[in-house]
């Protein structure tokens, strides 16, 4: 499903080049739930940037269900994002103009769907939230705008689902109540989960952990 | 120094960034077009002040609508001053043996000696500034200008006929003195040798001529004061002295008016220019807040801190002023040539005045507006280094309004100056834009509950309802902008289109007046083969106001100056057995046929209004010297648009027997050369007759309008660039949160054409909803006109709101996208980093 060969990510700072991630190298098949960890600034939302074709690796290759990304343009990689990923962001990133309904038509009305409106009510009532349609993001709590989120990442029913620490500014309930209802929209849908996060216990409910330590990836190990 | 150096290094990099663009437009915007209009005005008014007496053709001039007794002449010559008459007219002139209809001119007649001050310009093919006449015309020559000449196809030596007399054509000339009276009057003259008018037997009673008698002091002499004191005081009614300090003081009143109006016209683009300084101030000072706390924590002061940021904002102000001023000196030219041919006279260069005041406004309103935020700046916390989160400081809310309102009322003091004008001006226009903001804060209410598909309009709305404020001001600027333009092409030419329609097709085209009573039966007759048996000549007797209720009528009592221009004329008063067809009595009764000579005198009512008269008033005119007096009794409505003769005062034939008369009628002639034999004919019998073209004159009013309103919409465009600049200002200030908005779309999958079609579609609809506004004001001042000034019916064409939609959306999407495409450029991770 997700394959990162030779993964590196140089800047440069200054003078001298600083390498962000180090030759890293994995596979991720089908339905698997993988949570990448690591310490602050080890790299893990430099690589998952890449895995989505959000930034371009200074060399090294990643192919998504079997597609080279280095050979896509912009558009093109945006394209497949739209087709294949969901994405769920540590400060939820919804765009403040927009309704909580219109934020989750977003990627219904990308791909064309004809039916955008009744989707996205459809799975704002999925995550609970079927009063809170036509509110603002801002005037939505952290977790409405999380579950929000959830929403909008699972409505393009992608085969992919990215998530950048997405308790991570949350408080601890409210964060467990989130990782609870993206792990079941997760295993309702057999989609694949690519999870960036410090939480241990987040961590430990993937499959599979990947450990990085200054863009070196340290661990590969099943964790079921 | 060292401040300098680094505030110098800073403002480079800022440069580059792109950061400064929309500041450097404003300022530069903002001292353009108040410097065209300073200096535009300026030239204009220096020509008239310090090229009066070359204006006049002398240093007094006493003029009457009858001749001058020689008292004056004599007592100017007994003080050892230089004294001139001449007598200026209309006439037909025409070309004999030339197809060329006949054409009224201006003519003036004048001996050797002419012009005591300034000098005749001749036209010359190998000089464009023509060359200097060294006298003036010799008897028997007429000299024609370059617009008479051109219009009979006049060459020297070429035959002219004037009246009676047949002349030979002199030169061209390019340039005369006393041009300055006809400022506002374009049509074509002739000058002529004062000995040679006799012959052309053209100064009939009843004909309107003006008497002048020119007056100069010779060098070494002091005898000028002395001579205005004393014709002063010899001046009878209907006799006005003008000196080189009041020449033309209508001239200088309309020109007052022109200046204050483009003033204020530019004054808009002025505020909206501050509007722009103070969103990019405000967002320099948020894209600044690291830099300075930096600053702060490296160990500058507070004071080195403003002071760094001040350098680079004195810099900034002085470069783009400097800018404004070089601008404004090429928007004046441009004005100047737009006008040229109503500011006949030669103007002065352009002053250092008016370009000082310029660049002072740039300065002025780049410290009134971005002063408050650059002390904000300066007082930013060196904590924040370490703690992002630490509120953010503001500019002192009152300091800054305060400011920014004394800047303001400053430069609209100096612009209107006078309070009252410039508040309601400014008020106006203020008003027009809040009324402007508030019709467009509904409309995107109202565009909101539209069904809306597709990502791309239901974005852009979203972008316009997330700032309903900033949205709702946007689009009333450029409304206001685009409702000037609109009304200055569309509306005007609705107007002018609706005012020919509502003439009646068979409206007379031609005035034949000037008529002998002995040319009556004739004339008439011939007016009648051609125009049809409706057709008729209307006495006329001129005769001047000189008491009312037995009291000598005081003109200075009339604050008006049109009121008092009215009272100081000749009248042209009318006697009918009944009341015309096109007249109606509003008040009082109207005399029976064949009624007394004491059956009184009728007024329109306009007049009588305009002269305080009412009915049962006593009125005394005196009518080539006698005095005729008779009581008011009826007030008249008169229908102008009939094209037919119509008189301000009737009276009863009886009234004016024996008094010198000559008439006036219309009569429609058919279009084209049979018209132009008709009038060669009427003229070769009756050489004293003039037929005016009402066509003519009409082409006359509209090339006059046409240049005034090309000069009005060169400002007006001033006003729309301020309403553009705001539209970048904003964009500008909103940048990051578009940034994002891109980023997150980019993120979820949305194409580069995606993004590109909502920010599109959100200035299409603010350019269109700006555009709908104007179209609908334009059309509604349009309308007020027509029903209430001009007493039209209006329809307006639909060009006025494709014009304004389709203009709108147009120039604010090409706006927008200039603003906003490179905000998909960056990579969303980097984005989202950067501001999530």
């Amino acid at each position: 499903m997700l394959r990162a060969a030779g993964l590196t990510k140089t800047v440069v700072s200054g003078d001298a080049p600083l390498t962000i991630l180090d030759g890293v190298t994995f596979d991720i098949a089908p339905g698997d739930s993988v949570a990448i960890v690591g310490a602050s600034g080890s790299g893990k939302t430099t690589l998952l940037g890449l895995l989505a074709g959000l930034d371009q690796p200074s060399e090294g290759e990643v192919w998504v269900d079997g597609q080279a990304l280095s050979g896509l343009d912009e558009d093109a990689r945006a394209a497949m994002r739209q087709r294949l990923l969901g994405f769920v962001f540590q400060s939820f990133q919804l765009l403040p103009a927009l309704t909580a309904l219109e934020n989750v038509m977003l990627p219904l009305e990308l791909a064309g769907a004809d039916d955008a409106t009744a989707k996205a009510r459809e799975w704002l009532t999925r995550v609970g939230l079927a009063k809170r349609t036509t509110h603002y993001p801002k005037q939505l709590s952290g977790g409405e705008q999380q579950r929000v989120a959830i929403a909008r990442a699972f409505a393009g029913d992608p085969k992919l689902l990215m998530a950048d620490e997405p308790t991570g500014n949350l408080d601890g309930a409210t964060g467990a109540e989130i990782a609870e209802l993206m792990f079941r929209l997760n295993h309702e849908h057999g989609t694949t989960l690519v999870l960036v996060t410090h939480d241990t216990a987040l961590a430990s409910r993937c499959t599979r952990r990947l450990s990085l330590a200054a863009g070196r990836l340290v661990a590969d190990e099943a964790t079921h | 120094m060292k401040t300098v150096r680094l505030a110098m290094r800073m403002l480079v990099r800022d440069w580059r960034a792109g950061e400064l663009t929309v500041l450097v437009a404003a300022l530069v915007l903002a001292v353009a077009s108040m410097g065209t209009v300073g200096f535009f005005a300026e030239r204009v008014k220096t020509a008239l002040t310090s090229q009066a007496s070359l204006l006049l053709g002398a240093d007094v001039m006493i003029s009457s609508d009858r001749p001058l007794p020689g008292s004056f002449a004599d007592e100017a010559r007994a003080r050892g001053l230089d004294a001139l008459p001449v007598i200026r007219f209309n006439s037909m002139v025409h070309k004999p043996g030339s197809d060329a209809a006949p054409v009224l001119a201006n003519v003036k007649a004048v001996p050797p000696g002419y012009p005591l001050r300034g000098e005749i310009t001749l036209a010359d093919a190998a000089r464009p500034e023509g060359t200097r006449a060294t006298g003036s015309p010799p008897r028997g020559e007429a000299w024609p200008d370059q617009r008479l000449a051109q219009r009979l196809g006049l060459v020297p030596g070429d035959r002219l006929t004037v009246g009676e007399s047949t002349l030979v054509v002199g030169p061209a000339i390019q340039q005369e003195p006393e041009v300055a009276t006809g400022l506002l009057s374009s049509g074509p003259r002739l000058l002529i040798h004062a000995d040679d008018l006799a012959a052309t037997n053209l100064l009939q009673p009843g004909n309107r001529a003006t008497w002048r008698l020119l007056v100069a002091e010779p060098p070494g002499r002091r005898t000028l004061a002395g001579f205005v004191s004393q014709a002063s005081a010899d001046l009878k009614p209907g006799q006005r002295l003008e000196s080189v300090r009041d020449v033309q003081p209508e001239v200088r009143q309309t020109l007052d008016r022109a200046e204050q109006f483009l003033g204020l016209a530019a004054l808009v683009a002025v505020i909206l220019s501050a509007v722009a300084v103070a969103l990019t101030a405000s967002r320099y000072l948020r894209r600044h807040l690291d830099t300075a706390a930096m600053l702060r924590c490296l160990g500058a002061s507070e004071g080195r801190a403003l002071a760094l940021f001040v350098a680079q904002f004195v810099v900034l102000g002085l470069a783009a002023s400097a800018v404004g001023v070089a601008l404004a000196l090429g928007g004046q030219a441009l004005l100047v040539s737009l006008l040229a041919s109503l500011t006949q006279a030669e103007l002065p260069p352009p002053s250092v005045v008016p370009g000082a005041a310029a660049f002072a406004t740039g300065v002025l309103l780049l410290f009134g507006f971005a002063l408050p935020p650059l002390m904000a700046l300066a007082s930013v916390p060196p904590l924040r280094v370490l703690r992002r989160d630490l509120p953010r400081p503001k500019p002192s809310a009152l300091v800054a309004y305060a400011l920014g309102a004394g800047v303001i009322a400053l430069l609209i003091g100096w612009q209107a100056q006078d309070v009252t004008t410039g508040a309601i001006m400014v008020g106006g226009v203020g008003g027009l834009i809040v009324v402007a903001a508030i019709a467009a804060w509904g409309l995107i209410v109202v565009l909101k509950r539209l069904p809306q598909r597709g990502i791309t309009w239901r974005f852009g709305l979203a972008n316009l309802r997330r700032r309903p404020l900033a949205s709702s001001l946007q689009v009333g600027a450029l409304a206001l902008g685009l409702m000037a333009l609109l009304l200055l092409t569309v509306v005007r030419g609705d107007l002018m289109t609706n005012w020919r329609a509502s003439l009646p097709p068979d409206a007379p085209n031609h005035f034949v007046i000037n008529v002998l009573p002995d040319q009556v039966d004739g004339v008439r007759q011939a007016m009648r083969d051609i125009g049809g048996p409706g057709t008729d000549l209307y006495p006329m007797v001129r005769g001047r106001l000189t008491a009312v209720n037995g009291a000598a009528l005081d003109t200075r009592k009339y604050d008006n100056p049109r009121s008092r221009r009215l009272a100081e004329r000749e009248f042209n008063l009318s006697f009918a057995d009944e009341l015309p067809s096109t007249n109606r009595v509003t008040s009082g009764t109207f005399w029976n046929k064949g009624a007394a000579a004491d059956a009184g005198l009728s007024m329109e009512d306009g007049i009588a209004a305009s002269l305080s008269l009412k009915l049962g008033d006593d009125l005394t005119f005196d009518i080539a010297g006698t005095p005729v007096s008779a009581r008011i009794t009826s007030l008249r409505k008169v229908d102008w648009d009939s094209f037919r003769p119509n008189f301000f005062t009737l009276f009863p034939p009886s009234a004016l027997d024996g008094m010198p008369t000559s008439y006036i009628g219309a009569v429609r002639l058919p279009e084209g050369p049979a018209s132009g034999a008709w009038v060669s004919a009427l003229l070769e019998q009756y050489p004293n007759v003039l037929a005016i073209d009402v066509g003519d004159v009409i082409r006359q009013v509209q090339s006059i309008m046409d240049q005034v309103s090309r000069a009005v919409e060169f400002v007006f465009l001033f006003t729309l660039l301020g309403g553009l600049l705001v539209l970048q200002a904003a964009i500008a200030a909103t940048q990051d949160e578009r940034r994002f908005d891109a980023a997150i779309l980019r993120t979820i999958g949305a194409s580069s054409r995606q993004l590109s079609a909502a920010q599109i579609a959100e200035f299409l609809v603010l350019g269109a909803l700006a555009g709908v506004l104007a179209a609908a004001f334009a059309t509604a001042t349009g309308w007020v006109l027509a029903d209430r000034v001009f007493r039209i019916p209006y329809s307006a064409t639909g060009w006025v709101w494709l014009w304004g939609v389709a203009g709108g959306a147009l120039v604010v999407t090409l706006a927008g996208w200039i603003g906003t495409r490179d905000t998909a450029r960056q990579p969303p991770l980097a984005v989202i980093r950067q501001l999530g």
